[in-house]
């Protein structure tokens, strides 16, 4: 009975994403990609629709979804425009860390915020020159009374600009060994001493603000140290990355779809050599390993997400998918182009945001070559002779 | 060594050093200012001029350089090595050049010629059509006979230098209801005038900076005498085998592409440090930069091959098309993987790898997609090897 509930209320939630995708995204997608505006109307939709929460417990405020249905509604959103699944994605990592790790009191207190949107943001990871190398950061938290002082940069924070409430890592203990011991996460809302110092120009993933942000004597209130007790945050947010690293399988999986089947509509409709060129083999060929290894990027995600509404941990799954289905994405993307010919080119169509959209999935939430590390790891505990 | 080659040489190092010099000192500050806006670089075309890089493969007679197909691919490559788009004014603008060169008539050869090599008339070919890309033979544009002049009528689409060049060379329809459909094409070369209409500027996922249009001929109006060699129905021909120099121009655009990408990589990878030690260090950053040095290399090698067989005065469509679509996409491949190794640096306009990202895919869908030169290498080796 309770899959069957979940089954209904899945349905529900994603036709009211389609029409949503359909009516409010893909009208602007183009437009605002193009200028880097960020699209504040479809924030106010989004929080009504309740996708702020959408795998927050329905006690703490959210939907409750799985986080298969999670995947699907990312998908079905990138399909539309890719940018929009990052308003949510390092938000819902941040509300995943304090439901997995957080004290009651923080989960009572901001998981409700966090699930109605009215605080929202992500994480703060990253810094200037420590991306996969996670321990390397340098950001330093040091108590002071009933509070922390936070100092350092960090960089390529989605919603930098517009969020208002972050996870913040940084070193509580700075000769800790190994380094992760040294590492604590903060919630931290904006306020004095927190600077949006760059809005970064990118390549895609335009609209959603990326931004470099400089912390100068920043004060946390002690008690936001999630779970209470320095030296854990490392963990609490390497666990939950297996959730980002689903988030951008799907995302992957939607900007291939959304390409494929521009491809597969044009494909009918361009005439050379006096038929459609989706008649000729050298396109047919080209149409159905696309859609092959759609499918197969999909399928790599709903078994990472499967896996994970067991309850179990995915990161070898989760890493197989993010790392295979952000490959294909940058490849279908290519080969749709290719389809379009000149027009693909041109950003008359929407081809050229995805080829540019792409490179996100491969490079961010962790770089393929570190999925690839992360997988092999995995793989030969598994196969431990 | 004979004199001549000696001389060949020479000439060769002096004009590819004075490139280089121009790449560093004009080129790539240009495109960091220019490219994101789509702001053409009028300037830079000015020096290319004063260079004598409209003239590179014309005879010297007629004005010209008169360098071989190694040198202009060499020249191509240092250019894209700064910015793909400059090497767009002078592209297609060879090819005709190339076709004036081979089938015009005296004449023509004299009159266009001197002023094509100085750059003083410039453009390039008007072929594509919005409807007729790989199919060229499909194309609808219309040339009807009216006393001592053809009047011209249809749509050109994605046409380079459209708006800031002044000549072109047209393809059209004399006969529309030739068999085969090509010996009723007609190449013209003629100079914008009334009837003669810039339509859309596109605007380009990369490439940018370089203007590239649609055109519309409204009863555009052409002397007779711009019949390339003076006959009608044998303009496809004529530009099928300039089109083996554009494969070329193509392919060693995407070798200075990923050359910029893979040295961009090779610094930045010494420079990065993850896991207390520069990435190069990383056997994964190894690996690919590896991977990216060969195939840069063996674009590069299938190139000069293509180039050489050319210059010997041999047909290179198979080696031309090889060129093109190895090269482009190993350029698709490496420019993608200098971004990995930037990380997330590779993916903002603060650095070139995005650019050269967005470029890359120019050099596999342009100049014949990579389809079409596969059908066409195809088609040579079958030919080649048939039992």
């Amino acid at each position: 009975m309770v899959v069957e509930a979940n089954l209904e209320l899945r349905t529900q939630v994603l036709r009211a994403v389609r029409e949503f995708v359909q009516r409010d995204v893909l009208p602007i997608a183009d437009r605002y990609d193009n200028d880097d505006i960020f699209p504040h109307e479809l924030v106010v939709t989004m929080k009504e629709m309740g996708l702020f929460g959408c795998i927050v417990p329905e006690e703490h405020g959210g939907l409750g979804l799985d986080f298969t249905t999670y995947a699907m509604i990312i998908e079905e959103i990138c399909k539309g425009w890719m940018s929009v699944s990052g308003i949510l994605n390092s938000h819902l990592i941040m509300a995943y860390t304090v439901a997995m790790t957080g004290t009651e009191e923080q989960k009572r207190h901001w998981l409700p915020l966090m699930a109605s949107g009215e605080k929202r943001g992500g994480l703060c990871l990253t810094e200037p020159n420590a991306g996969s190398d996670v321990q390397a950061i340098e950001m330093t938290a040091v108590r002071e009374g009933e509070e922390y002082v936070i100092n350092g940069t960090k960089m390529f924070v989605s919603n930098g600009e517009h969020g208002n409430t972050f996870l913040l890592l940084a070193k509580t203990d700075r000769d800790a060994r190994p380094p992760y011991k040294g590492i604590s996460a903060f919630i931290a809302e904006k306020g004095p001493g927190l600077e949006v110092s760059r809005h970064l120009d990118k390549l895609g993933y335009r609209g959603l603000d990326t931004s470099e942000l400089v912390f100068q004597d920043f004060r946390v209130p002690a008690e936001n140290l999630v779970g209470g007790e320095e030296g854990q945050g490392f963990y609490a947010v390497m666990s939950a990355l297996e959730l980002g690293r689903i988030n951008v399988a799907a995302r992957s999986v939607g900007v291939a779809t959304a390409a494929f089947e521009a491809a597969v509509k044009y494909a009918q409709q361009r005439k050379t050599f006096g038929k459609p060129i989706a008649q000729h083999q050298a396109i047919q060929i080209m149409l159905a390993d696309m859609a092959t290894k759609v499918a197969a990027a999909r399928l790599l995600t709903y078994d990472a997400a499967a896996k994970k509404d067991r309850g179990e941990r995915c990161d070898l799954e989760a890493g197989m998918a993010k790392l295979y289905a952000s490959e294909i994405c940058q490849q279908v993307a290519m080969d749709a182009m290719r389809i379009h010919g000149g027009y693909g080119y041109i950003k008359e169509f929407p081809l050229e945001r995805y080829y540019r959209d792409a490179p996100l999935m491969i490079i961010g939430e962790g770089t393929n070559e570190i999925q690839k590390l992360v997988i092999a790891r995995n793989l030969l505990k598994r196969y431990a002779i | 060594m004979t004199l001549d080659q000696q001389a060949r040489e020479e000439a060769r190092s002096q004009i590819v050093s004075a490139v280089r010099d121009f790449v560093q000192r004009d080129v790539i500050p240009t495109a960091v200012r220019c490219e994101n806006d789509d702001i053409y670089p009028g300037e830079l075309v000015e020096q290319m001029k004063d260079m004598g890089l409209f003239g590179i493969t014309i005879p010297e007679e007629y004005g010209g350089l008169g360098l071989d197909f190694t040198t202009f691919a060499i020249i191509f490559e240092e250019l894209s090595k700064g910015w793909m788009s400059i090497s767009g004014p002078i592209g297609t603008h060879h090819i005709m050049a190339e076709v004036v060169a081979k089938y015009g008539t005296d004449e023509q050869k004299q009159h266009w010629l001197p002023r094509m090599a100085t750059g003083d008339r410039r453009g390039g070919l008007a072929l594509t059509e919005p409807d007729a890309g790989s199919d060229v033979q499909a194309m609808e544009t219309t040339a009807v006979k009216d006393g001592e002049e053809y009047v011209l009528n249809g749509s050109k689409m994605f046409i380079t230098n459209a708006e800031n060049g002044n000549t072109f060379l047209i393809l059209a329809k004399t006969d529309r209801n030739a068999e085969p459909r090509h010996k009723g094409i007609t190449a013209f070369l003629a100079e914008k005038g009334p009837g003669f209409k810039v339509g859309r500027h596109l605007d380009k996922l990369g490439y940018r900076g370089l203007d590239t249009c649609e055109i519309t001929f409204q009863d555009f109006r052409v002397p007779a005498d711009s019949i390339i060699g003076g006959e009608e129905g044998k303009g496809f021909i004529q530009i099928m085998d300039g089109l083996e120099s554009g494969r070329i121009n193509v392919a060693a655009r995407a070798v200075g592409v990923a050359t910029a990408a893979l040295e961009a990589s090779l610094k930045y990878a010494q420079q990065r440090k993850t896991f207390g030690k520069p990435i190069a260090q990383h056997q994964a950053i190894q690996l690919m930069l590896a991977d990216m040095a060969t195939k840069v290399q063996a674009s590069r090698l299938l190139v000069h091959d293509a180039a050489a067989k050319k210059d010997r005065g041999e047909r290179c469509d198979l080696e031309a098309g090889m060129a093109k679509l190895f090269a482009s996409e190993a350029c698709g491949q490496v420019t993608l993987d200098a971004m990995r190794i930037h990380g997330g640096y590779g993916y903002i306009k603060e650095y070139p790898l995005e650019r050269y990202y967005r470029d890359a895919p120019l050099m596999i869908i342009g100049e014949g997609t990579n389809e079409i030169q596969k059908l066409v290498i195809a088609r040579n080796l079958l030919k080649r090897y048939a039992i």
